[in-house]
């Protein structure tokens, strides 16, 4: 029986991704034999997704400089609904194989993208990006370790001009940042193997996180022929819009693109628009702020609470309050200074009650999140900005004669 | 006799009024099913659940609270639906002591209206065949074997173990159902179709055997054979009947994609009484190659008796009616394989000892779990659905199901509202005979009548006719238009009326109470 939910999620993803959504999509069966697979079959999309022909757009940093940033495009091939297998966990000490089936038959959504990506940086970039729109949606919560999303990178290289070579598929790859180490690996075994004269297997291999590398995987021999068939007791997935939405329908039936359509959140690209434009902060500083979860929120909230432009308060947060929170590898529901806490502290320093230097000692021991306000740390430590001149005075005037030698070395030059 | 009368008079009305109490009932059954063990109708009967049930039955009677017209019913059910907490095999090694966790949305539907569930009855492993002969259960007899009729009617042989062998086989796959039905150990039966696995075995037993439109009545929970084509199938012992069961089990289940939204209303039959209205179509491709001149001349009466009555009587044609039997395996082998690629062992039934690979694993739990004529199904469907093939087979296939779906459309739309056939090719054939062909020939002969039927998603209906040369019955069919229930089951009541199929006169019958005799013997229990 199909999930009402997954199709809305499929929806809203592809047309989030510029999708055609089709109207009538099938399904069917694909078999093979596993042990994680109790029905013999997976149940999937072969002949005609739900979505197809979409775009995701991207951006890189060239040279690792945040300044410099670069928009590119992939291509999105199709969004397909299918089933989940069990898990399977080998355990080679007793020569046996655990299967857990309770997530088979659990709903899945597969985007595949066109080869149009260059390198493990621009993967991963790409689905970072992807990640970020899924979270949004609400599609998926996304997280790679948790398996909320797998990806499998599928790896070719070519002269330029030539067609794609063959390709292998690696899996097994838990991690942004691993999809990155393990494409670049694969790249660069490929070249090696090809200019050594070898060729490239069609073949299905698993990243190994600890030696960095790709291994070939053993189960998967050969080619299979699935044996696809159209799923009996599953009818043509209808999809509606307002055009074609018959009068009398149940809204319990039917799904209407157009009212998905609608109500589409802000996609990440268009919230970082929105934050360039409303606080006149950087490109690349927009990236940040949305690549942290919570952090966009918490800037903002520090903005309404200070009189601080947005323009300064961002270096507070991009520099300060982030390094500290990846020093203690927090995350920003996590940290010890609050929105409110971090506003209060740019406060003293926009009204000059304190220097910047003052205020990152404040930021540093509220850090330590023992609860007191910047304004306590500031009295006991007597960090404040002195306005008096004639004190000012005083105080230089004692240090020139303290220091009389280096006085007379200075005026020497 | 009292068949096709007396509607209301029947076992419900005395249940109703208290003259029998559900457990007489039941326990009479139950009495009876032993009794008639050798039939091996049954492949497990629930005696204490059963009893239980009936319990409840009663202490509902007495509250003057029943549930409908099936509380306290007694009624067997084919062993390929899921009941929970009693085995369910499909006759076969694979599931051999699986006791389901959950109920077929039938068998629930039956339950919540009170019904008695005596047990699950007997059919050829996963409902392949046409004989219920190829179950790992054995073989099922046909009750009529056992009949005065036919042994009268036998040459009488010179050594007793000669006439034991003689008996003849029920038909099937349902074949257990419908033994169970005509030898009254039940009120109505369960069985599935899916080239004719209930008309057919109803045809050679003597009862009713009613397929649904494909769509009315949820298949959750009944293990598939052709997702495509398969429907529960109602076997009871009038017309009446099916009309209740068909009431109390059609409509739409959300756990089951394939039934229909629309609601679905129950109907009572009415006594139809003018038939000038009526268009039969007689389809001349029905006169198969094979059919009993017998048969042909009960079919011919039969048209006649429609005519003489004042109904419209055409020949009509349905073209493709040759290409539908190999129509009709390439699909249903694909489907099969594609079905049975569940049963690995790893879950839930047989597990083979075999522990050297997971492959050898799947290999022999299948080749040991499974029969031959389920294993050649499963080889001939992965071949249809190999990649280099699917288009010529498969593919092929649906284009001409479509056309044959057409042809019945075309009939219909030109004014016929009813098309009569044989069922069966002949009369039950002697069970030393039937196995001198395989399973395959065997199936590709016999489900020629009732197979394009399930292609087109059609309802349709076996009706007892009369007996033939040798004593045994034989049934007519009518198949309808889609969803028509109604008025199918209202033309085939009337006919029913019509011929008065005699009742069957069963020796082990007789030697019961003769009090609840005579509520069995009543076909209905409506």
């Amino acid at each position: 029986v199909l999930n009402r939910r997954c199709v809305e999620a499929a929806v809203m993803t592809g047309l989030a991704l510029n999708c055609s959504i089709n109207k009538k999509s099938l399904f069917d069966r694909k078999h093979y034999f596993y042990a994680d697979l109790p029905a013999g079959y997976q149940i999937t999309q072969q002949r005609v997704p739900i979505a197809v022909n979409g775009s995701l757009s991207y951006s890189l940093c060239i040279d690792n400089k945040m300044s410099q940033m670069v928009t590119k495009t992939v291509r999105i091939k199709q969004i397909q609904l299918e089933q989940d297998s069990g898990k399977s966990l080998h355990d080679d000490t007793r020569s046996q194989t655990l299967v857990d089936l309770n997530r088979a038959g659990v709903g899945l959504m597969e985007v595949v993208m066109e080869p149009d990506m260059c390198c493990g940086e621009e993967a991963a970039a790409a689905v970072r990006e992807l990640q970020l729109i899924l979270q949004t949606l609400g599609s998926s919560q996304a997280v790679m370790a948790e398996g909320q999303l797998r990806v499998d990178a599928n790896v070719s290289v070519h002269h330029p001009g030539e067609p794609y070579g063959v390709r292998t598929e690696v899996k097994n790859i838990n991690s942004i940042r691993f999809l990155a180490k393990a494409i670049d690996y694969e790249i660069q075994r490929q070249i090696e193997e090809l200019e050594n004269g070898g060729t490239i297997l069609n073949e299905t291999r698993a990243f190994d996180s600890k030696l960095g590398c790709t291994v070939p995987m053993r189960d998967k021999e050969g080619k299979q022929d699935y044996r696809f068939m159209p799923e009996p007791n599953l009818p043509p997935l209808i999809l509606y819009d307002a055009k074609s939405l018959p009068a009398n329908m149940n809204h319990q039936q039917v799904i209407n693109i157009d009212w998905i359509h609608e109500r589409l959140p802000d996609l990440p690209s268009v919230k970082r628009k929105k934050l360039v434009e409303q606080y006149g902060i950087l490109p690349e500083h927009s990236f940040t702020l949305l690549n942290e979860d919570g952090l966009a929120e918490f800037f903002e909230s520090v903005v309404k609470q200070t009189q601080m432009k947005p323009k300064k308060v961002i270096g507070w947060i991009l520099k300060d309050l982030l390094s500290y929170l990846k020093q203690h590898s927090l995350t920003v529901k996590e940290s010890p200074v609050s929105s409110f806490v971090l506003a209060d502290l740019l406060n003293l320093l926009e009204k000059k009650e304190i220097s910047s230097t003052a205020a990152k000692q404040v930021l540093a021991e509220l850090w330590k999140g023992e609860g007191k306000t910047p304004l306590e740390i500031v009295k006991e430590q007597k960090l404040e900005l002195l306005q008096d001149q004639k004190e000012l005075e005083q105080i230089c005037q004692a240090v020139i004669d303290g220091h009389e030698n280096e006085v007379i070395m200075m005026v020497l030059g | 006799a009292a068949l096709s009368r007396g509607l209301r008079s029947q076992v419900s009305a005395a249940l109703k009024e208290g003259r029998v109490a559900p457990t007489e009932l039941c326990q009479r059954c139950l009495a009876l099913i032993k009794s008639t063990k050798f039939l091996n109708a049954y492949i497990t009967v629930a005696e204490e659940t059963a009893l239980k049930q009936a319990e409840e039955s009663e202490e509902r009677y007495k509250r003057g609270q029943p549930l409908g017209i099936l509380d306290g019913i007694p009624i067997a059910i084919k062993d390929n639906f899921n009941t929970a907490g009693i085995e369910t095999t499909c006759a076969s090694n694979m599931l051999k002591g699986y006791i389901s966790p959950y109920n077929a949305t039938v068998v629930q539907k039956l339950l919540d209206q009170g019904a008695v569930l005596l047990g699950k009855t007997n059919l050829d492993e996963f409902a392949m065949g046409s004989g219920s002969t190829d179950g790992v259960f054995g073989p099922v007899r046909n009750p009529w074997s056992y009949s005065k009729q036919y042994k009268e009617k036998s040459v009488p042989k010179s050594h007793p173990e000669d006439e034991e062998s003689n008996w003849v086989i029920t038909g099937g796959s349902s074949g257990g159902s419908a033994a169970a039905v005509a030898s009254f150990t039940c009120f109505a039966a369960l069985g599935s179709d899916t080239g004719g696995s209930t008309r057919n075995p109803a045809a050679h037993c003597g009862v009713v055997g009613l397929k649904p439109t494909y769509g009315l009545i949820s298949r959750h929970g009944l293990i598939p054979l052709v997702n495509s084509m398969d429907v529960p199938g109602i076997l009871t012992r009038c017309v009446d009947d099916a009309a209740v069961l068909l009431g109390s089990l059609a409509g739409h289940d959300p756990k089951d994609s394939t039934t229909i939204q629309d609601d679905f209303k129950p109907f009572e039959l009415l006594n139809l009484t003018d038939v000038s209205k009526l268009s039969i179509g007689i389809p001349k491709e029905y006169h198969a190659p094979g059919l009993s001149s017998e048969i042909l001349a009960l079919w011919s009466k039969a048209a006649d008796l429609f005519k003489n009555a004042g109904a419209k009587v055409v020949e009509v044609s349905l073209p493709h009616t040759p290409y539908s039997i190999v129509c009709y395996h390439v699909l249903c082998t694909a489907e099969v394989a594609s079905n049975m690629a569940r049963f690995d062992g790893l879950e839930y039934g047989h597990r083979s000892d075999m522990k050297d690979s997971t492959e050898s694993l799947y290999a022999a739990t299948r080749r040991e779990g499974f029969n031959d004529v389920v294993r050649g199904r499963i080889l001939s469907g992965n071949y249809f659905l190999l990649k280099q093939n699917y288009e010529k087979y498969f593919v092929k296939a649906q284009k001409v199901r479509r056309l044959i779906a057409n042809d019945f459309v075309k009939v219909f739309r030109s004014g016929v509202d009813i098309l009569l056939t044989p069922t069966t090719l002949r009369d039950a054939a002697p069970y030393t005979e039937f196995i001198q062909e395989d399973n395959r020939t065997r199936s590709a002969q016999d489900d020629i009548l009732t197979q394009a039927a399930n292609m087109a998603g059609l309802p349709a209906i076996s009706v007892p006719t009369a007996l033939s040369e040798r004593g045994l019955p034989v049934g007519l069919q009518f198949i309808g238009r889609s969803f028509q229930e109604k008025q199918l089951l209202t033309v085939a009541k009337w006919f029913e009326k019509q011929v008065q199929f005699p009742v069957i006169q069963l020796e082990e019958v007789k030697r019961h109470d003769s009090d609840v005799f005579q509520h069995q013997k009543s076909a209905s229990f409506s």
